[in-house]
């Protein structure tokens, strides 16, 4: 019953990305695109995409997290870490090249499969890959000494 | 100037069923739902019980155009314009990132904000501020 109610939960967030537009890439792209301001080609929709969720969760958080528990686990997993080190700069600042080079961010990019295109399988393949590459590099000893990722993948 | 494509409703709207979906997964699971999170966790090695759930999570993503399709007739629009090695670099990137941040769009621009959590605030200025720079680069340049 847990797994697919967390199903139909991915399904309405893939929807959700559907009807806003995030999943175009070349949607996004215009949104990014401040340069066309000036020729008229700018698409400030994305704005209202962040705008519309952020209301959601403002208002659903303080809900959800004022109950003693979630309804499928014995506490709330929520982020801890509150300093601002170099690597939450660094890791955005990677993200945000990659995310304007193809118009594409991780949730799009999974919800693209559904077109069953290549493209976004190539996307998606090379996408795992550098996650893949960032939690190796997270825990060498090195390098965790830099950043202590206590858990390389909270937010 | 605005694009004729401007779509300020569906947009919103959409918005919104993100936030819905968000808020149903904090009130199911107790976690954030951060898709670059969730994607990286599929990848050994586990720390957690929580395999199935985030599976079932990318399946329902997965599942939403196939849906749209069949209730349709027709996949909404989708325009990739980059190369395969144009997507290959993205890719990389975007993952690279992500994990190396702690997040993405979705757990820091969207949970991460509501939350007010300084960490998202940083991250989301600065992917918006690269983001910017390299559309513009791509775009304008020469």
């Amino acid at each position: 019953m847990a797994i697919f109610l967390q199903f139909l939960v991915g399904l309405i967030f893939g929807l959700g990305l559907l009807l806003s537009g995030m999943s175009n890439p070349a949607k996004v792209l215009d949104f990014l695109d401040l340069g066309g301001i000036a020729s008229g080609g700018w698409d400030p929709s994305l704005a209202f995409v962040m705008a519309g969720a952020v209301a959601v969760t403002f208002a659903g958080f303080r809900w959800v997290l004022a109950r003693p528990r979630p309804f499928f686990s014995e506490r709330f997993h929520l982020p801890t870490r509150r300093e601002l080190d170099l690597r939450i700069v660094a890791g955005p600042a990677i993200f945000g090249i990659g995310w304007g080079l193809a118009g594409f961010c991780p949730g799009p990019a999974l919800t693209a499969l559904g077109f069953g295109t290549s493209a976004a399988f190539i996307f998606v393949a090379a996408m795992f890959a550098g996650m893949w590459l960032a939690r190796l590099l997270a825990g060498l000893p090195a390098l965790s000494r830099i950043a202590t990722p206590a858990d390389p993948l909270e937010t | 100037m605005i694009s004729n494509s401007f779509t300020p409703v569906a947009s919103l709207l959409g918005g919104a069923l993100i936030g819905v979906s968000a808020v149903l997964l904090m009130f199911l699971t107790g976690r954030i739902a951060g898709v670059s999170g969730i994607a990286a966790r599929l990848l050994p090695p586990y720390e957690d019980d929580a395999f199935k759930g985030r599976l079932a999570f990318v399946a329902g993503l997965i599942a939403a155009p196939v849906l749209v399709l069949l209730a349709s007739g027709r996949l909404p629009a989708q325009t990739i314009a980059a190369q395969p090695a144009t997507l290959v670099l993205a890719g990389l990137l975007v993952g690279f990132g992500s994990v190396w941040g702690n997040g993405c769009t979705s757990g820091h621009g969207v949970c991460g904000i509501s939350r007010l959590s300084a960490r998202a605030l940083v991250a989301t200025a600065t992917f918006m501020a690269t983001g910017f720079a390299t559309v513009f680069l791509a775009r304008h340049w020469g």
